[in-house]
C-alpha cells in the first residue's frame, strides 16, 4: 500500500518536474494581451502580430529592429514608370509550412485578396492605391500604382500585408500557415501558444527550437512570473512600477526601447467647448508633462510636442510650444470667456490612460476646468469615442507607425480639419526626394502643434524585461512584433 | 410524489426558458458592436460589414434566439466571435480549471468547517466556542479579493512558495495544477467555511433540543457522544443544502478570485467576453451557470420531498 | 439557565455598535472636514509610509489615504444604503401581497419570479448591467438592489404567512378590516424586527458587493474615492507598498464585521424568545 503511494507520488512529481529540467533552447515569452485569433489579415489586435510577425509569416518586405524596410520575401525591387510601377524579384526555393511551394501566385492572391470588397483586413488603406497585380513568372511580380508612391515597401511591410497561401488561409485564424522561421505547434486558449523551429526555412534558421507566447495580463502575475522564472522574457513589461526592482536583480536586464505609439489627449475638435484653438490650447498648457511620466508610467515615456515619434530622423522638439504654465491656461481660458467648462474624459483600459487620466483631471482641475472620468473598456470605447465621436476627451496611444496622416482625415475620431496641413500631406505623398520628404514632415508637425489639435503628451516606452543571458531580442518596436528569428541563449 | 416532482420539473424548465430570453435580450442591448472591437480602429465600414455578414449578427434578433436556443439544446453552442472556435469547446476546457477549483475550495471549507461547527456546538458556550464564533464573524467580514491579495503578497511575493497566478495546465504534472490552484481555493473558501461552520454548529443545536436526543442524554451519552452518534447524522440536511449552493456559488463566483489569479476559468471567460462583446459566449456561459444553479435547487427540493413528504404540499 | 436582562442584551450590541457609528461619523465628518484633498495629486509624495503628517501613508498618486477611506466611506453607505432600500421598497410589499393572496397565482409569479433572479449568480449580472448601461454608483446601486429584492419579499412572505394564521388577525378581519389594511395595519409592525435585522446584514453584503465591483472597475469612477477602487489600484503596487491594500481592506473588514455583530445583536435583542434558544 504505501509501496504503491510511493510511487504515484514519485510519478506525479517526475511529472511536474520535466519542464524544470528540460535544456535551454527554447524560450517562454511573456505578452499582456492574448491574440483573438491568428490571422494578421483579418484583424486589428497588435497581440496577432506579436505572435506571428517574421515568426510565422513573412511579407515581401520586412521592419527591421531600427524601423528601416527589409527585404523579405522579395529580394528586391525596382521602380519604373515614375514610381507607378514596383517590379519584385521573389525568394526561390521558399515553402508554406504545409509543403507547398511559394510563388508570384501567392502574391498575387494575398495582396487582392486584402483588397476584396468581403475583405476583413484592419488596414485596407495600405492597398487603396495598388491598381493590379501582375505575375510575371514564377518569382518576378509587378504592383502597379494609382499614385505614385515611394511608401510601397514600408506599406507591404506591415504585418496585415503578409503573405499567404490560397491552400491554407482558410485555417489561419487558429491555424496559421506561412513561410517564416517558426511553425505554429498549438494553442491553449487563454494561457499559450507554442511554436517550433522551422527545420525547412528558407533563410538563416532560427537558433531556438521552440517558442512560447504566455498570456499574463495582471502585472502582479507578471511580476511574480517573471521572479519565478516562469517567463524568460516580457518584451512589453506591463508595470513599469516594477522595473526599478527587476533592474536591480543581476538575473534580469531591463531593455529600454522605443515604440511607435504617440499617446495623446485627443481633443474632440468639432465639440462645441473645445472648437476654439484657445481652449485647446489652454488644455495643452495645463499639462504637466513630467509629472505626468512619472505619475502614470514611472518615469519610463518621452515628452512630445506633436503627433511624431522622437526617434525618427524628421522629428522636431516642439514641447516648448506646449510647456506646462497654469497661469497662462488661465489668462487663455479667460480671453476665450468659456468659464465652468466641464468635459468628459473617456478612459480605455491601459494604465496610460487610466493612471494617467486621474492625474490629467487634477491638473485641468486646477486650472479651472472639470472633467467628469469615464472608464471604458475597449469595445465601449471604439462604439462610444472611435465610432461615435461622443467624447470630449480621450488619452489613447496611437501606436501604428507614421501614422500623422489621421490629422487629414475630418471624420477621423478627433475631427480635425484643416486645408493647409492637407495640402501638405498631398505633396508628401508623390514627393520621392528624402531631404523634401523630412521638410514636409516637419511642416505637418508644426501646423498640427501649433493647432494645439490634441494634447500631446510622451511616446510610449518599450520597457522590455528578460533574462540577462537571452541575446537578441528587439530593442525598439517599429511594428508590434517579437521577431525571435535571433535570440537565442548565452552561455 | 410523481406529482410533485413532474411539477417541479415544469417550473424548472420554464425557469430555463425564461432566464434564456432575459439573457439573450438584456444582451441585445450591450453596446458595443463585436466586430469593430475585432477589427480595431482604423477599419473601414464595408470591412466591418463583410465581418457582421460572416458572423451571422445581421439576422433579425428573434431569428438568432432561436438558432441559439436550438443549438443550446443539441448541445452546439455556437462559434465565439473573438476566438473562432466552437464555444463549446472553450466551455468545456474552462471547466477543467472551474470545477477542480470549485471542488478544491469546496473541500478545503469543509475539512475547516466540520471540525469547527462540531466541537463548538459540543461545547456551546466555551471559549473555544465563542473563539470560533468570533473567527467564523471575521472570515465572513473578509473580502475574499482581499485575501486573496493578502495571500499573494506573504505566499508568492515574499516567501515564493507559490506563484502569484496563471495555471501551467494540467498536462504539466497534476501537483502543479493544485498548486497554481491552492491560493485561489483557500481565498475562495474562507468565507465559505465560516458559514458552513455556522450553519453546522446551529443546526447541531436544533438538533440537540429535540426530544429524541434529551432522551439519548438521560440515557447516559455524552454531549459528544450524543452529537457523533445521532444529531450529526440528522443536521446533515440544512448543511447539505447549504453545500449545494456554496458550490453553484463557487462555480460562477469564482470570477473576481480567477482575475486576480488570473486563472483561465468560467468566471474569467465571461468577464473577457463581455469586454470583447464576444456576446454568444456570455450568454452560453450565463445560461449553463444558471442550468447549474436551478438543477442543484431542483435536486435538494426532491431530496427533501421524497426524505419528509409533508415538504410536497408547502414550500420553503 | 437565568434569564438574561436586556442590559445584557444591549451591551452584546455595543462592539457592533462602536464600529458602525465610528464608520458613519467618518463618512459624515468627511463632508466638513478631511486631513487632506482627496483629489490633490502630489506625484514627489506618493506611496510614503504611515507618518505623522499623513497616518496611513499615501496612495501611487501621493494622495492621502486616510482622507480617501474617510470619503470612500460615504460611497459604500450611499451605495448600499439605497440598494437595501430598492430591496426594502419592492420586496416587502410583494412579499406582502404574496403573504395575503397565499397560493394564488400572484403569490406564484411573485415567489417564481424570485426563484429566477436567485438563479442567476448575482456578481455576473451585475457586472453585466454594468456593461449594459455603463460603469458608475448609480449602475452598481441598482444591480446590487435589484438582489436584494427577492431577499425582502421572501422573508416578508413567510414572517406574514404566519401572522395569517393567528387569531388576532381574523378579529380584525371580522371586524371588517380588507387585507390591504390589515398587512399594513397589523402585519407589517409584527414584522418590522426581523426586517430590520435582514436589512443589517444586507447592508453589510451590500459593502461587501460595492467593495467587488469597485475591484473590478464597474462602481463609482474616479476621482470619487471608493474602497474597491483603492484596492483594485494597489494590486500591481503590492510588491513594493504594500501598505496601499493593508488600509482599504482592513476598513472594509471593521465595516462589515460591524454591521455583522449589530445585525446578531439586535436579533438577540428584539427577540428575546431566540436570544433564550441560543444562548
Amino acid at each position: 500500500m504505501l509501496k504503491s503511494f510511493r510511487l504515484i507520488l514519485f510519478s506525479l512529481l517526475m511529472l511536474s518536474g520535466v519542464t524544470a529540467f528540460a535544456a535551454k533552447s527554447g524560450i517562454t515569452i511573456g505578452m499582456q494581451l492574448e491574440p483573438p485569433n491568428l490571422d494578421p489579415t483579418g484583424g486589428a489586435a497588435a497581440a496577432i502580430d506579436e505572435v506571428v510577425y517574421a515568426n510565422i509569416f513573412e511579407g515581401l518586405t520586412r521592419f527591421a529592429s531600427d524601423g528601416s524596410i527589409q527585404p523579405a520575401l522579395a529580394k528586391g525591387w525596382s521602380v519604373e514608370n515614375e514610381g507607378k510601377k514596383y517590379v519584385f524579384q521573389l525568394q526561390e526555393n521558399v515553402q508554406f509550412h504545409d509543403g507547398t511551394a511559394f510563388t508570384a501566385d501567392d502574391v498575387k492572391f494575398s495582396i487582392e485578396r486584402a483588397q476584396a470588397e468581403e475583405s476583413t483586413n484592419a488596414q485596407k488603406g495600405l492597398f487603396e492605391n495598388i491598381a493590379g497585380v501582375e505575375v510575371l513568372d514564377d518569382s518576378t511580380v509587378v504592383v502597379n500604382l494609382t499614385n505614385p508612391d515611394g511608401n510601397l515597401p514600408f506599406n507591404l511591410a506591415w504585418g496585415d500585408a503578409i503573405i499567404v497561401a490560397v491552400e491554407s488561409i482558410e485555417n489561419a485564424k487558429t491555424a496559421p500557415v506561412g513561410t517564416g522561421p517558426f511553425v505554429f505547434n498549438n494553442w491553449v486558449q487563454g494561457d499559450r501558444i507554442n511554436l517550433k523551429r522551422n527545420e525547412n526555412y528558407w533563410g538563416e534558421p532560427a537558433k531556438l527550437e521552440s517558442v512560447t507566447f504566455k498570456f499574463i495580463s495582471e502585472p502582479t502575475a507578471a511580476f511574480a512570473a517573471m521572479m519565478a522564472g516562469d517567463v524568460d522574457a516580457f518584451p512589453v513589461y506591463p508595470a513599469p512600477e516594477n522595473l526599478p526592482q527587476l533592474e536591480a536583480d543581476p538575473r534580469f536586464s531591463v531593455v529600454l526601447g522605443s515604440t511607435e505609439g504617440e499617446t495623446i489627449l485627443s481633443i474632440n475638435n468639432k465639440s462645441e467647448k473645445l472648437s476654439d484653438r484657445k481652449v485647446r490650447k489652454a488644455i495643452a498648457h495645463a499639462i504637466d508633462r513630467s509629472a505626468l511620466i512619472e505619475g502614470a508610467m514611472f518615469g519610463y515615456g518621452t515628452p512630445i510636442g506633436t503627433h511624431f515619434a522622437p526617434h525618427h530622423p524628421a522629428y522636431v522638439d516642439l514641447t516648448a510650444n506646449s510647456n506646462y504654465d497654469p497661469e497662462l491656461s488661465k489668462s487663455l481660458l479667460k480671453e476665450a470667456g468659456v468659464g465652468n467648462l466641464e468635459l468628459s474624459l473617456k478612459l480605455p483600459p491601459p494604465a496610460y490612460a487610466r493612471r494617467g487620466g486621474e492625474i490629467i483631471a487634477s491638473q485641468l482641475r486646477s486650472v479651472g476646468i472639470e472633467t467628469k472620468i469615464e472608464n471604458l473598456e475597449w469595445a465601449q470605447w471604439l462604439e462610444q469615442v472611435f465610432k461615435g465621436k461622443d467624447f470630449d476627451l480621450t488619452i489613447v496611444s496611437h501606436t501604428e507607425p507614421m501614422d500623422i496622416g489621421i490629422y487629414v482625415k475630418p471624420d477621423y475620431y478627433f475631427q480635425y480639419e484643416n486645408a493647409e496641413l492637407q495640402g501638405v500631406m498631398e505633396t508628401l505623398k508623390s514627393e520621392s526626394d528624402d531631404e523634401k520628404r523630412t521638410e514636409l514632415l516637419q511642416q505637418a508637425q508644426n501646423i498640427i502643434a501649433n493647432d494645439y489639435v490634441n494634447g500631446f503628451l510622451f511616446q510610449l516606452a518599450k520597457t522590455g524585461v528578460a533574462n540577462s543571458k537571452i541575446q537578441g531580442l528587439w530593442e525598439n518596436a517599429p511594428t508590434q512584433a517579437n521577431d525571435l528569428t535571433a535570440v537565442f541563449w548565452a552561455e | 410524489m410523481l406529482r410533485y416532482f413532474l411539477l417541479r420539473l415544469g417550473s424548472l424548465i420554464a425557469t430555463l426558458v425564461v432566464a434564456s430570453l432575459v439573457i439573450f435580450f438584456v444582451l441585445e442591448v450591450v453596446p458595443g458592436d463585436p466586430a469593430s472591437y475585432m477589427l480595431g480602429i482604423n477599419a473601414s465600414e464595408e470591412t466591418l460589414q463583410a465581418l457582421r455578414q460572416e458572423l451571422g449578427l445581421n439576422l433579425s434578433p428573434p431569428l438568432r434566439y432561436l438558432s441559439w436556443i436550438s443549438g443550446l439544446v443539441t448541445g452546439d453552442f455556437g462559434t465565439s466571435y473573438t476566438y473562432r472556435t466552437p464555444v463549446a469547446g472553450m466551455i468545456s476546457d474552462r471547466l477543467w480549471i472551474s470545477l477542480p477549483l470549485a471542488i478544491y475550495a469546496l473541500l478545503i471549507s469543509i475539512v475547516i468547517a466540520f471540525p469547527a461547527g462540531v466541537f463548538s456546538a459540543a461545547r456551546r458556550g466555551s471559549g473555544f466556542d465563542t473563539g470560533i464564533m468570533g473567527a467564523t464573524q471575521l472570515g465572513i467580514a473578509i473580502p475574499n479579493f482581499w485575501f486573496a491579495m493578502m495571500l499573494v503578497f506573504f505566499f508568492a511575493i515574499k516567501l515564493h512558495w507559490f506563484s502569484a497566478g496563471g495555471f501551467p495546465g494540467w498536462d504539466q504534472g497534476v501537483l502543479n495544477g493544485l498548486k497554481s490552484l491552492t491560493l485561489p481555493a483557500i481565498a475562495l473558501a474562507l468565507p465559505q467555511a465560516s458559514i458552513l461552520a455556522r450553519v453546522l454548529r446551529s443546526s447541531l443545536l436544533d438538533v440537540l433540543n429535540e426530544d429524541y436526543l434529551r432522551t439519548a442524554r438521560a440515557k447516559g451519552l455524552t454531549r459528544k457522544q450524543a452529537i457523533i452518534r445521532h444529531a450529526l447524522r440528522n443536521a446533515m440536511i440544512p448543511v447539505l443544502t447549504i453545500i449545494g449552493l456554496q458550490f453553484s456559488f463557487l462555480l460562477a463566483g469564482a470570477i473576481i478570485i480567477e482575475n486576480v489569479f488570473f486563472l483561465p476559468g468560467l468566471g474569467r471567460l465571461v468577464f473577457q467576453s463581455i469586454a470583447q462583446r464576444d456576446l454568444i459566449v456570455v450568454e452560453s456561459v450565463l445560461m449553463l451557470l444558471v442550468f447549474a444553479v436551478v438543477m442543484v435547487t431542483f435536486a435538494v427540493d426532491v431530496m427533501y420531498a421524497w426524505v419528509d413528504p409533508r415538504m410536497r404540499g408547502r414550500r420553503k | 439557565m437565568t434569564k438574561p436582562s436586556n442590559t445584557t442584551g444591549f451591551k452584546k450590541l455595543l462592539p457592533g455598535l462602536i464600529l458602525v457609528a465610528l464608520f458613519f461619523l467618518a463618512a459624515v465628518l468627511s463632508y466638513l472636514w478631511t486631513p487632506y484633498e482627496v483629489d490633490s495629486i502630489d506625484i514627489k509624495n506618493r506611496m510614503a509610509l504611515p507618518n505623522m503628517q499623513h497616518w496611513f501613508g499615501t496612495d501611487h498618486f501621493g494622495r492621502d489615504i486616510f482622507s480617501m477611506l474617510m470619503v470612500g466611506a460615504r460611497t459604500s453607505i450611499a451605495v448600499a444604503f439605497i440598494a437595501v432600500g430598492i430591496g426594502v421598497i419592492v420586496g416587502v410589499p410583494l412579499g406582502l401581497c404574496a403573504a395575503a393572496w397565499q397560493g394564488r397565482w400572484l403569490d406564484e409569479l411573485i415567489m417564481r419570479s424570485n426563484d429566477l433572479i436567485f438563479a442567476f449568480p448575482a456578481l455576473l449580472i451585475a457586472i453585466m448591467i454594468t456593461a449594459v448601461f455603463g460603469p458608475g454608483a448609480v449602475n452598481a446601486i441598482i444591480a446590487i438592489g435589484i438582489f436584494n429584492i427577492p431577499v425582502f419579499a421572501r422573508l416578508t412572505r413567510s414572517g406574514a404567512m404566519a401572522l395569517w394564521a393567528r387569531e388576532y388577525i381574523l378579529a380584525a378581519r371580522v371586524a371588517g378590516k380588507n387585507t390591504v389594511q390589515i398587512s399594513v395595519e397589523h402585519i407589517l409592525p409584527n414584522i418590522l424586527n426581523l426586517l430590520i435585522v435582514q436589512a443589517t446584514i444586507q447592508f453589510s453584503l451590500g459593502i461587501l458587493a460595492e467593495a467587488a465591483l469597485s475591484y473590478v472597475g464597474l462602481g463609482a469612477q474616479p476621482p470619487v474615492p471608493s474602497w474597491g477602487r483603492m484596492l483594485a489600484d494597489s494590486q500591481t503596487l503590492i510588491s513594493i507598498a504594500p501598505h496601499l491594500a493593508l488600509f482599504p481592506g482592513l476598513v472594509i473588514v471593521l465595516t462589515v464585521l460591524g454591521l455583522n455583530l449589530l445585525g446578531d445583536g439586535l436579533r438577540d435583542w428584539m427577540d428575546p424568545q431566540l436570544r433564550r434558544q441560543r444562548s
